[in-house]
Order: C-alpha cells, then structure tokens, then sequence
C-alpha cells in the first residue's frame, strides 16, 4: 500500500504540474514580467476579460525589470518542449523569436478582425514575420518625453527647453540656483535613453533613421555623431554625483521633490508622479524631449504565442489574442500602464493631460513619418547591436578620459563584430 | 514489492551467503548502487554541460542554441570585445587582491584570537558572522554603505570635514577595488577560522621550546608557526580562488557592472551576453575561457595532491 502510494506520487511529480492544472476547455499560461503594482493590476483586467469568454488564466510571472529573467526561464521551457501558451516580449524579441520559428501564425485572426486597420500602423513590421502576425501588441510607451518640475521652473522664471541649446542654457541657470538639472540614474539603459534623445534632437529623423536604425557608417562618422556625443560630454556636469547605478524611479523621486529640475524618461514616469499625488501642468510638467517635438519614439510590449498541438491551448492562445486588442482592455490597461493603446480608434476621453498629448503627437508623427522605433528599449535594433550602443555609451558617459572620436570609433568597429 | 529491505537484514545477520544470486549480487554491490544516481546525475549535469557547452561556442547560436559551425569565430568575436578584455583585467585585480587581503586579515584575525584571549568565542561568532549572509546582502548592504550621498562620505562631512572624497563606487577608475573591499569583509572571518584551526593544530612543545631558548613572539610566529601552515595556506588558497571566480552575485548586487562597464567580470559578461544579448555562443565561448583559466589553477593542486597520496602509499 504504502508502496503504490510513493510510485504515485513520484509518478504525479514526474508529469509536471502545469499539464495538472490546466485540464479542459480553453487556457492559456501567460509568462510575463508584469509584477509591480500597477502593471499587475493592469494585466488582471486581460485576465477577467478572458474568464467572461470562458478562458482559463494561469499565471507564470518571473520578476525583474528589464525581463532578462524571464527571457532565461522562458529558453529553458522552450528549450524543454514544455513552451507557456503567451510570453511578453519586446517588439526585436519578437522578430528573433519569429526567426526560431517557435511563434504561431495569428494572420487567420488577424484578417478577421482586420488588425490592419486598427493597430498602429509603424509597429505592423515588428510584429510580422515573412508576411504573417506572429505577435500581438499590448501598448505604446514614448521615450522622448522631459518632465520637469513645475514650481522649480516657475520659480527660476525658466521654460521648458525645446532644443538642446536650450536645455544647456536651463541647465546652467538650474546649477545657479543650487538645484541639480537633470535627474539620471547611472544605468547603461537610461544613458542610451539619454543618446537616444541627443540623436533625434540633434539630427532628426532621418538622422536617426540612418544611425540608429539601418546603422550606416557615414552617419556614425559624422559630425553630427560627434555633436551627439559632446552634447551628452556636457550633461555629466548637469547631474548629481551619486547617480551611478540609481533607478529611475528614484530619479524620478528627485523631480518630484524639487531636487532636480528635469528628467528624460519614458511615459512610465507618470506612475511615480500620479503616484505622489501630483498633477500634470500643474506640479509637472510633460513636454518632448529637446529637438524631438513632431517625433513620437515608440516602445511596445507585446504578447507572442508558441506553436502547440494541443487544441484547448490554441482556442485560449486566439482568445488571448483578441481579447489584447479589445477597445475596453485597451483603454483600461493602457490608463493603468501611463502608456497609450496600440490600437488607433480607442477613446482617450478618459487618459489624463500627458497621455492625450501622446495620442495626438502619435497621430501628428505618424502622417509625417517621424515615429521612430526606440533604440534603448529593443525596438530599433537587435539584441546584439543594441548592445554595442549601451556598452559604449555607457562607458563614453561615465569615464570622462574618452573622446567623441572615440566612442564613435568603439561604436563602428563594435556594430562591424556584431553583424 | 519490497525487495530491498529483507536483503539488508539478511545482510545484517551474516546470512547473505546463503541467500539466492540476485539478492547476493545487491547485497555486494549496495554502496555501488547507492551511489550510482549521483554519479550519473554529475557525469551528465557537470561533465556533460561542460563538454555541450564547449561544443556550443563553436557554433552560430544567438538566442537557442544551434548546431552550425563556424570554427573559432565566436572566441575572435569574445576578444575583439573590449568589455571582455575590461572583465578579464578586473577578474585578475580583484582575485589577487581579494586572496592577498583576507588571507593576511583572516589569519591576522586567528592570530589574535589565538592569543587565548577572554570571550574567545564571542569574538570568533563576530568575524565569522558575514560568512552567514549571502553575497547579494553583502552586496546591498556596502552599496550603501561606500554611496557617497548615503554613507561614509556623507557621514564624516557631516561631522564636519566638508572636502573628504570617498567616491570610489561611482568612479570606473576606482569602482573594482570596491568589490575587493566587500570581498574581503565577507571572507576573511572564514579564513580566520581556517587558520585558528590550523593553529591549534600545532604542538605547544615545540613553541615552548623556543620560548626556552628565548624566541619572542614575533620570530616564533615568524619562524616556527606559520612555516607550519601550508597545507592552510593551499586551503585557503583554493576556497578563496573559487569564490573570486564565481563572484557574479556580488557584482550584480554591488554594481551591476557600472559605472561605465568598468566592474564586469567574466561571470557577468557572460550572464549579459548569453541572456541579454542573445549571443548564446560568445557566452559559451566566456564560459569555455573560464573553465580553462580555472583549470589551469586547479590542475596542478590536484596533481600535487594525487602524487603526494601515491608517495603516501
């Protein structure tokens, strides 16, 4: 007895839990790295939403920001024959998923439910794979907003800066004052967030389009290029110098104490501020960043579902799938989120100041073709070039002994190894 | 059923002689067979991985491992990476820094305590305490503790000396012999305790001796004790190497390589590239170059060791 007993329990062990827990009708095991507050609630009003329609949720997150985590477990199940039904991923993690050819063809909804008319319309490439939707995006995220302190520029009699001559002549006056210019964490993400910004402002887009984007040596060599890299030379002085490794959460606790005057961050900021219960145009203020008004720089999450043989798996996988761009899930996550819809025919009634304006300059990009896909978020480039770009940016940024010249130089030879 | 337990009883009578083959044959081999799944498990999770791994490193893989050959691409890709090389040059400051200082504050400390001081055993718990906490609080903790808005700088310019620097965290010249220091907090209570062992290990009649023949402390210390330590030493040594090697935790918590890359080490490089990067096969390729620095360190103590037991014998 005691015998038959430990055989099946091991044997129990042995046919692994998820296989256990998801018998009967349509499921999906969501694996994402959605675990703060506001994400997590964001993503229970998916889960709801897929219950009402008779879906089975069953929840796999892995905590840590960037996602590198997730993506190390998700190799493994992947790599193990046992793939969760969705993952979220970057829209580059996307494309280099889709060329595994682990993704599922989602094209058959896709024409249902006529994606190509609703979702926005430069996230499309990222999303398809050799003519097909592998992907599903959840939201868009801007990087290139400023947000900046409004009672420390009313008191300073300053203006928001519009280009990056500005920003410097605000920054020296905010360094008169005794208030540290711009709040930065010391991470290699948000100085390439920095880069970024510098690229677009100071060249443009079509400037970008060729450094960033398609990675052409001549305007990685120009002197553009070096006006980019001085430019961020001159911002070492504008920050505090206990910056290295900070979050930016707490840098952005920094503008919302009045220690520091502006911070260049995505529009995951909002979070914090609306969080310390502060108003936008009235505590804060959310304006492009310097050089980039009439360019919108976007980031998505999106959902990616793996190839199964199991038909409970696949109805839940399209379930999901449809339910991602459901009107009501995309204004409610996106709310949550401080993002803005993937879809172009959602009511912003409902999103606050900064989050309209998004909307709007969306739309105002889009017809003149500067919404860009953003480097520090993998959306411009792959893993590996992107990498090239945090590494040296990172280290021209914090070791002042490197030259413009140089960091170009590390830039070309490095993106050359890369290919 | 139950086949395993009457053998062992019939073992344990002395009847196993008169049992039939098959019982005859587990009984004799039990220990082998106990032992079996743990070799078998280390022959494919250790030897094999490392071996996988190394085929891994000649490949094209990105972000699944595939099986396409390209040579020795990967390690020309590892080398041209000047991360690498920065990661390469940090792992040999921080080894032989952290190995030199807490060997000689470790056995300092087991110097001291040895001095059959009172409340011996309160003092040994203090110095050995930091060995309880793992790298990651170790890590957290001087993070704060070395920040220059939170702890020391801040601290003594607040008492008044308003130009002391202690920067170093955020400096990339400087950053790496923070690690050090962190180290070496960690470690050197373990290594006191190695050596006061040591020490007790050694005859008093001998050191009694030459206090007879009027040696002081020092030159007995110098001449008699410590010369008896080597085996210790080649301990220590060896514990120590291990930990600098596969000090990525430490680094993760302290200063997630910055600022400006100048703290990587080869653990974490290769952590970056494999999972961040998508390069699977330059990690590979770190992890092979690892493996044969480690090698090279380990191969002739285990040598040395192996032909001392054949001359033993």
């Amino acid at each position: 007895m005691l015998n038959r007993n430990l055989v099946l329990a091991t044997a129990l062990l042995l046919s692994g839990s998820t296989t256990m827990a998801l018998a009967g009708g349509p499921n999906v095991e969501v694996m994402h790295y959605w675990t703060s507050g506001s994400e997590a609630a964001g993503l229970n009003v998916l889960k709801k939403l897929l219950e009402e329609r008779g879906v089975t949720w069953s929840d796999s997150p892995v905590a840590g920001g960037t996602g590198m985590n997730m993506v190390q477990v998700l190799r493994a199940r992947i790599a193990s024959d046992t793939a969760p039904a969705a993952a979220q991923m970057h829209a580059q993690q996307v494309q280099a998923w889709a060329s595994e050819g682990v993704l599922t063809d989602l094209t058959d909804l896709a024409k249902k439910d006529d994606w190509a008319k609703v979702i926005a319309p430069e996230l499309v490439p990222l999303i398809s794979h050799d003519g097909s939707y592998v992907a599903v995006p959840v939201n868009v995220h801007r990087s290139n907003w400023l947000w900046y302190n409004k009672k420390v520029f009313d008191s300073a009699g300053l203006q928001p800066p519009t280009t990056w001559d500005e920003f410097n002549e605000v920054s020296e006056k905010l360094l008169a004052k005794g208030v540290t210019p711009l709040a930065l964490g010391g991470q290699p993400w948000q100085e390439l967030d920095l880069f970024e910004n510098a690229v677009l402002g100071i060249g443009g887009a079509d400037f970008y389009r060729k450094a960033v984007i398609d990675e052409d040596e001549a305007a990685l060599r120009s002197d553009t290029m070096v006006k980019v890299f001085d430019q961020l030379r001159k911002m070492n002085k504008y920050i505090d110098s206990n910056y290295p490794g900070r979050d930016w959460n707490l840098a952005t606790q920094m503008v919302i104490k009045g220690e520091a005057g502006m911070q260049i961050m995505g529009d995951w900021a909002k979070g914090e501020l609306s969080l310390a219960n502060l108003q936008p145009n009235v505590d804060y203020g959310c304006v492009p960043a310097p050089g980039t008004k009439g360019s919108y720089v976007w980031l998505t999450d999106n959902f990616g579902f793996f190839k199964t043989k199991d038909k409970d798996k696949q109805a839940g996988q399209l379930a999901m799938a449809s339910a991602i761009l459901d009107k009501g899930f995309q204004e409610a996550f996106n709310i949550k989120k401080g993002s803005i819809p993937s879809r172009i025919d959602v009511s912003m009634d409902k999103f606050d100041f900064c989050g309209k304006a998004a909307f709007a300059d969306r739309a105002e990009a889009q017809k003149s073709q500067k919404s860009l896909p953003s480097l520090a978020h993998n959306a411009a480039a792959g893993a590996a070039k992107t990498g090239v770009f945090t590494d040296v940016v990172s280290t021209f940024f914090e070791t002042p002994s490197v030259t413009s010249q140089q960091a170009i130089e590390q830039l070309v030879t490095g993106l050359k190894s890369a290919q | 059923m139950s086949t395993t337990f009457p053998v062992l009883q019939t073992a344990k009578r002395g009847q196993w002689r008169e049992g039939s083959g098959v019982k005859l044959w587990l009984a004799r081999n039990a220990s082998q067979l106990a032992l079996a799944p743990s070799v078998a498990i280390t022959l494919l999770a250790v030897y094999g991985f490392m071996v996988w791994t190394g085929v891994v490193s000649f490949t094209a893989s990105k972000m699944l491992p595939s099986y396409e050959f390209v040579g020795l691409d990967q390690y020309w890709r590892l080398w041209s990476n000047p991360i690498w090389r920065i990661a390469v040059d940090n792992i040999f400051i921080f080894a032989i820094l952290f190995i030199a200082i807490a060997s000689v504050i470790g056995m300092a400390l087991a110097i001291l305590v040895d001095q059959k001081i009172r409340a011996e055993g309160f003092f040994r718990t203090i110095y050995l305490y930091p060995m309880a906490l793992s790298f990651i609080v170790t890590g957290t903790a001087w993070k704060w503790i070395l920040n220059p808005g939170l702890g020391i700088e801040r601290m003594v310019r607040l008492w008044g000396w308003d130009s002391f620097r202690f920067d170093w965290l955020v400096d990339p010249r400087f950053a790496i012999y923070t690690l050090v220091m962190a180290g070496v907090w960690q470690s050197s209570g373990f290594v006191m305790a190695l050596f006061l062992a040591a020490l007790r290990g050694i005859d008093e009649d001998i050191t009694k001796a030459a206090r007879l023949d009027g040696a002081g402390s020092f030159q007995i210390y110098r001449r008699i004790i410590i010369p008896q330590l080597g085996p210790a030493f080649l301990t220590v040594f060896v514990i120590l190497t291990q930990q600098a090697v596969k000090s990525f935790d430490l680094v993760v918590a302290l200063t997630a390589g910055g600022p400006g890359n100048s703290t990587h080490l080869p653990a974490t490089f290769m952590y970056m590239q494999t999972f961040g990067r998508d390069q699977m096969a330059v990690g590979a390729a770190s992890a092979m170059m690892i493996f044969m620095t480690v090698t090279a360190v380990v191969t002739p103590y285990l040598y040395s060791d192996v032909r001392k037991q054949r001359d033993d014998a």
